[in-house]
């Protein structure tokens, strides 16, 4: 693989055992129930007789054109998951979010998930050459899906070479809805992951386990940046105060502080959350100068997950 | 002419040599849609790894950069005559080829063509027109700077020997001295405006004025030389000062090239009709050319920078 990631010996895939049990075919089984309702009988035709053709004894060649023709013969946009099934999507594996998910995007995955079933070493052959001349839809599909393939715990440094590209879409098939990084990423890694989230103005609601692997040096990194950007006079995002919140100490209370101050409703609401995770006598006070807020919090009206939906819903528009 | 109200494409430019200024001036002046040829990059590769990264660079990084100024981005993939003659190079980039022209946004093979016209340049390009025929995507010739008639029709032959459809090939960088064989011929002749060495758009006028809007390109070829990114905008403009309909400007200047292109199945009016609404993850927020920039919403007079 020639993938040697700083974190090898952070081995963070202890984290989240069950991960490295993912059913392949059961997930593929899967997508291709939920693909088929949305597919033309056409498309459908296709893909099975792909899936046959691939699932037997293939040339690489056969598998990198059905590889790339997917859209154009499945069609693309949205996939759409009903609330039913996207809880088994949870059970099939912890942060598995197909809903998030492009048409092209899982009958690309369907077509991996096939040919992970002939052996590992052809799988990762395989792979190996797509990453190298995939186009931006393909790494979609390659990075959205690596929670799901044999053998993930081996891919953290190709996970964390991903994290360094520019290109928000994909950036995003990793970063956002996708279990791989929490469960896999050492955390240098994970920590630019989410700097680089902030950085490139990415929700970070929807980074999967962003609470379970918030840690101080990630605090401070966070906090130096908010620092930056005040320098330059710039907007921080709120949601920046939510890796904090657990390490709050007598400094960061002076950053949050400035929050309470501030006129938009949302950075208070973020100071007052951070505020919340913290046991601290200033923080208490502080809480307890915005009232309205903290009964909303205390009645779970407010979270992190509600004000990072609200704020990026009022993004978009 | 209010330029807004006629989408343009520009069919042949090359963007990884163009700034964010560039994506700008041509989203304002109404191009929606560009076509990338993959190219020569102004001086010879070495290794092949060098032809992968480019190819990957026009499907992917490019067709990205120009998506955040609300540009389409299509391409084509192919050896160029140029560095066709760089025999062991060119077998390896052969190899390569395949893996790229089934890829999305790939709408021809292309350039490629004649540049000395030597036999290795004939031997890849006739290679090239057999794999546009097996992938079923159009080809884009580049006819040479020098001896350039004997050159286009020598293209046209060598497409014809293949049984190439003419329908299914645009014959580039066309001039007074090419455009009439290429038209009898039932050819797409494009025409690139480039400043000092191809065509002035004066001249393009006067072309059009003579052989009509039928199967009649307009393109910049905008790259690392001096060259227009604006080039069919300014040519559009100057066609309705002139005197020809908008109608004409419409079909030379946006329908012909998407009619040759679309040829590919992977080039749709609807692909910009419904802009970023396909899928607002892919455009959520435009940040990373903008590093952190709010998005620019106009023109500003200041000289202040935030």
């Amino acid at each position: 693989m020639g993938f040697c990631g700083l974190g090898e010996s952070i081995g963070y895939q202890q984290l989240n055992m069950a991960n490295d049990h993912v059913d392949q075919r059961a997930v593929k089984d899967f997508l291709y129930e939920l693909l088929q309702r949305q597919i033309t009988p056409s498309g459908r035709e296709w893909l099975d007789q792909k899936l046959k053709q691939v699932g037997g004894d293939f040339t690489e060649r056969d598998f990198y054109l059905a590889f790339g023709m997917v859209p154009r013969r499945i069609g693309k946009g949205p996939l759409e998951v009903p609330s039913a099934e996207r809880e088994k999507a949870e059970a099939l594996l912890g942060g598995f979010a197909p809903q998030f998910w492009t048409i092209e995007q899982t009958g690309r995955t369907i077509l991996l998930l096939q040919i992970a079933q002939q052996g590992v070493g052809r799988f990762f052959e395989v792979v190996d050459k797509l990453f190298s001349t995939a186009e931006v839809g393909e790494l979609v599909a390659l990075y959205g899906s690596l929670a799901l393939w044999p053998q993930p715990e081996t891919q953290h440094g190709r996970a964390t070479e991903g994290v360094r590209t520019n290109m928000t879409v994909v950036f995003d098939a990793i970063a956002l809805n996708n279990p791989y990084p929490y469960s896999y990423l050492s955390e240098e890694a994970w920590n630019q992951l989410v700097l680089k989230a902030v950085f490139m103005g990415r929700p970070l609601y929807r980074i999967y386990g962003l609470d379970a692997r918030a840690n101080s040096r990630l605090a401070q990194m966070l906090s130096d940046f908010a620092h930056e950007r005040w320098a330059a006079g710039r907007w921080v995002i709120p949601e920046l105060w939510r890796p904090i919140g657990p390490f709050l100490n007598e400094t960061y209370l002076q950053d949050v502080a400035k929050l309470f101050d501030d006129p938009d409703p949302m950075q208070q609401e973020a100071g007052a959350l951070a505020c919340s995770q913290a046991n601290l006598p200033r923080a208490r006070e502080l809480l307890d100068s915005k009232p309205e807020i903290k009964s909303r919090i205390e009645s779970g009206a407010l979270s992190w997950e509600d004000l990072g939906e609200r704020l990026w819903a009022s993004r978009k528009g | 002419m209010s330029e807004n109200e006629i989408m343009l494409i520009d069919p042949h430019i090359h963007l990884v040599s163009r700034t964010t200024d560039d994506y700008e001036a041509m989203k304002k002046a109404g191009v929606v849609a560009v076509i990338e040829p993959a190219f020569w990059q102004g001086q010879p590769r070495t290794e092949v790894g060098t032809f992968k990264d480019y190819f990957n660079q026009l499907v992917g990084w490019e067709r990205f950069r120009a998506s955040q100024f609300g540009i389409r981005h299509y391409c084509t993939i192919g050896l160029n005559p140029k560095e066709a003659n760089n025999e062991p190079l060119a077998e390896q980039v052969m190899e390569l080829l395949p893996r790229f022209l089934a890829k999305e946004g790939v709408v021809a093979v292309g350039e490629i063509g004649y540049d000395d016209q030597t036999k290795a340049e004939e031997r890849y390009f006739s290679q090239q027109i057999e794999l546009a025929k097996e992938v079923g995507i159009p080809i884009m010739i580049h006819t040479p700077h020098r001896d350039k008639k004997a050159g286009t029709i020598r293209s046209m032959d060598l497409c014809k020997d293949h049984g190439m459809d003419p329908n299914w090939v645009v014959v580039d960088h066309n001039n007074e001295e090419t455009v009439k064989d290429v038209l009898d011929r039932g050819y797409w002749a494009a025409f690139s405006i480039y400043p000092h060495t191809k065509m002035g758009n004066e001249r393009m006028v006067e072309i059009v004025k003579q052989y009509g809007d039928d199967r009649i390109i307009v393109d910049s070829s905008a790259d690392w030389g001096i060259s227009d990114p604006l080039a069919v905008p300014k040519t559009a403009a100057l066609m309705l000062d002139r005197g020809l309909s908008e109608e004409t400007v419409r079909k030379v200047c946006y329908r012909n090239a998407l009619e040759a292109y679309s040829k590919s199945g992977q080039m749709a009016e609807q692909d910009w009709l419904a802009g970023v609404t396909i899928d607002q993850r892919q455009t959520f927020h435009k940040s990373t050319v903008l590093r952190g920039q709010e998005p620019r919403v106009e023109e500003s007079a200041s000289n202040v920078i935030q």
